[in-house]
């Protein structure tokens, strides 16, 4: 049943509510999928074999005994590393926490479990999400399964690799400037970051607490709905977790309609530094929601291009104070220098050997952005910027419904490509990173493949705070829209992934 | 505005607690240089009329009523901890000498 693994999540879900498959059966084809490709992918940091399928086995038995099921009820999911879970190792992509086990589970976990939702495992990412491309972990690079000498995008390519590969048929994913988004669009599958603070972070470990957010990662519009309607709502144990309601979003999904919407292109997120082929498939996509009756806008947003910058002050400064607590004391690595080894010398030791060269580069800047001196030039200008865009996209929502921009400026590039250029690399968050900046939801979604180097392209749309239905409203018209002209969905045309290496 | 020097990183790193030999040092002030250059614009965009936000989404005042909840134990507590005595973290001596 070779089949199960390239169903949607929302059709698996159907056959298993119909009896037609069993949970054990889904689950051991996905685990069967990654023993036979992940030695070439390198999506997974751990497989969770025997608790997947005692879950799944669980949720068989509650349907032979007639129980009520949730609809994702025995649905495999696959968790990124960044995300604590009891009984499986948390490494965030760093040798500081080899072999660490949280003593709780993530809010966004308990909620899997509550499900019945088996986990497969956690998924590869750039060291404590600190990146673009996954090469930054400590444990390998993930590769992209439409060419294995490219990257999957990061921090979260091993959640997406996954799910393109036919490893999952969901996962889970943070978003801290594009982490969900970005892989998404790289490796041709859906990925949303949530409106700031409506899935809880509690579980998440903290890279910059006021701009991460957990999101869904799967192949499909739909699928992703009905991911983040498991995982959303309010969490008491996370303060700024907001008290709406999740929202009708897979409803907003099904209905898929865009006539009379106005779509607003910025401007700002095209031309110089996107590639041709890009900006092709995007030009193709408006054309598409305009035969569909929307109306497409251009709309300014004058600050975005200080937005990378701000993002590289705000995103440090937090991430230092935040892995402050990787000290030898608490939890994971202790390195014992000779000589005599006081505390101090045992911190200096430990984060040197524990910590990889993109954080450590990270929490110098942001160590440097927060001293004396410097904070009310660097860490407080970065702060008002963010009002700026803030007002730029308030501007823009006046006169469009949901913006839209391609979600990276370029495909995938060649492992290795970028590694020793920071600066080049984090310009592949500059269509990104805006969003978190203001909190607002974002979706990235296939938009075809690139002329140039047939690889897949992302557009990227984005809604207001607390308006996240209509991403999935928009993008599930787009998304059958384009899936009409390729004759089925974009992942039919990935290659076929070579056996293990 | 100062630019960010070898000097600059070595101060920076002792302040982080992060160990840096001589070529990290050399290089980590190479990349940094780059970086901070091309972000000092931020300082210059926004005048004394912007104010500053801190958090995406404002909320204000979130309260729990004052009751104990579910909590770690102490051995849940310490089971990640590289070394532990009589219930507690244990650490190498904190002062030098002695």
């Amino acid at each position: 049943m070779t089949d199960l693994i390239h169903l949607s999540a929302h059709s698996l879900a159907q056959k298993l509510a119909s009896k037609e498959v069993s949970a054990v059966e889904a689950t051991q084809a996905y685990l069967d999928r990654i023993d036979a490709v992940d030695g070439a992918i390198n999506a997974f940091l751990h497989v969770n074999t025997d608790e997947a399928l005692l879950v799944a086995a669980e949720v068989d038995k509650a349907r032979s005994d007639g129980d009520t099921l949730h609809p994702l009820a025995g649905v495999p999911i696959a968790v990124k590393d960044l995300i604590v879970t009891k009984g499986q190792p948390t490494t965030a992509g760093s040798k500081i926490l080899e072999g660490w086990q949280s003593p709780y589970d993530a809010t966004v976990v308990k909620k899997l479990r509550a499900a019945k939702m088996p986990i497969l495992g956690k998924t590869n990412l750039d060291e404590f999400a600190m990146g673009s491309s996954t090469e930054h972990s400590a444990y390998g690079p993930t590769r992209n399964p439409w060419d294995l000498d490219r990257i999957p995008g990061g921090s979260g390519g091993g959640s997406a690799a996954a799910v393109a590969a036919f490893e999952a048929p969901l996962a889970l994913g943070t978003d801290t400037g594009g982490s969900i988004r970005q892989p998404g669009a790289v490796t041709g599958t859906v990925g949303v970051k949530p409106t700031y603070g409506g899935v809880s972070r509690y579980g998440a470990i903290a890279m910059a607490s006021s701009l991460d957010q957990i999101g869904p990662v799967s192949r499909t519009v739909l699928d992703s709905a009905l991911l983040h309607e498991v995982i959303g709502g309010h969490d008491p144990h996370d303060s700024t977790s907001l008290t709406d309601p999740v929202g009708a979003l897979v409803e907003a999904a099904r209905m898929g309609q865009v006539e009379g919407m106005r779509i607003g292109v910025i401007k700002e997120l095209q031309g110089e530094g996107y590639q041709a082929g890009v900006l092709t498939r995007f030009s193709e996509s408006l054309e598409l929601l305009r035969s569909a009756g929307a109306e497409v806008v251009e709309v300014s947003c004058p600050n975005f291009r200080y937005a990378l910058g701000a993002y590289y002050l705000i995103m440090p400064s937090e991430a230092s104070s935040n892995l402050a607590k990787y000290d030898g004391v608490r939890f994971g690595l202790r390195v014992v220098p000779e000589g005599t080894p006081t505390i101090e010398r045992v911190m200096g030791a430990t984060r040197a050997a524990g910590f990889g060269d993109e954080v450590k580069r990270r929490i110098i800047l942001g160590t440097y952005a927060l001293s004396a001196g410097y904070y009310d030039a660097y860490y407080g200008s970065a702060q008002k910027v963010r009002t700026l865009i803030q007002r730029d996209f308030a501007a823009a929502f006046e006169q469009a419904d949901v913006l839209i921009s391609p979600t990276a400026p370029t495909t995938a590039f060649k492992l290795g490509e970028k590694i020793d250029d920071p600066l080049a690399m984090y310009l592949n968050d500059v269509a990104t990173i805006p969003a978190n900046m203001a909190g607002i939801p974002g979706l990235s979604l296939p938009g075809g493949l690139a002329d140039e180097d047939g690889l897949p392209v992302g557009i990227q749309l984005l809604a207001p705070a607390r308006k996240d239905a209509r991403l999935y409203r928009v993008g599930a018209v787009l998304e059958a829209l384009l899936e009409e002209t390729w004759g089925g969905p974009l992942l039919a045309k990935a290659p076929e992934i070579a056996g293990r290496k | 505005m100062a630019e960010i020097n070898r000097d600059d990183v070595a101060h920076l790193a002792r302040l982080a607690h992060i160990d840096m030999n001589d070529d990290e040092l050399d290089r980590m002030a190479g990349e940094l240089a780059v970086i901070v250059d091309s972000i000092r614009t931020v300082s210059e965009v926004a005048g004394d009329d912007v104010p500053a936000t801190s958090h995406p989404i404002p909320l204000s005042n979130v309260f729990r009523d004052d009751v104990v909840g579910d909590t770690l134990s102490n051995e849940e507590a310490l089971m990640g901890a590289p070394d532990n005595a009589d219930g507690r973290f244990r650490v190498p001596a904190i002062l030098d000498g002695e």
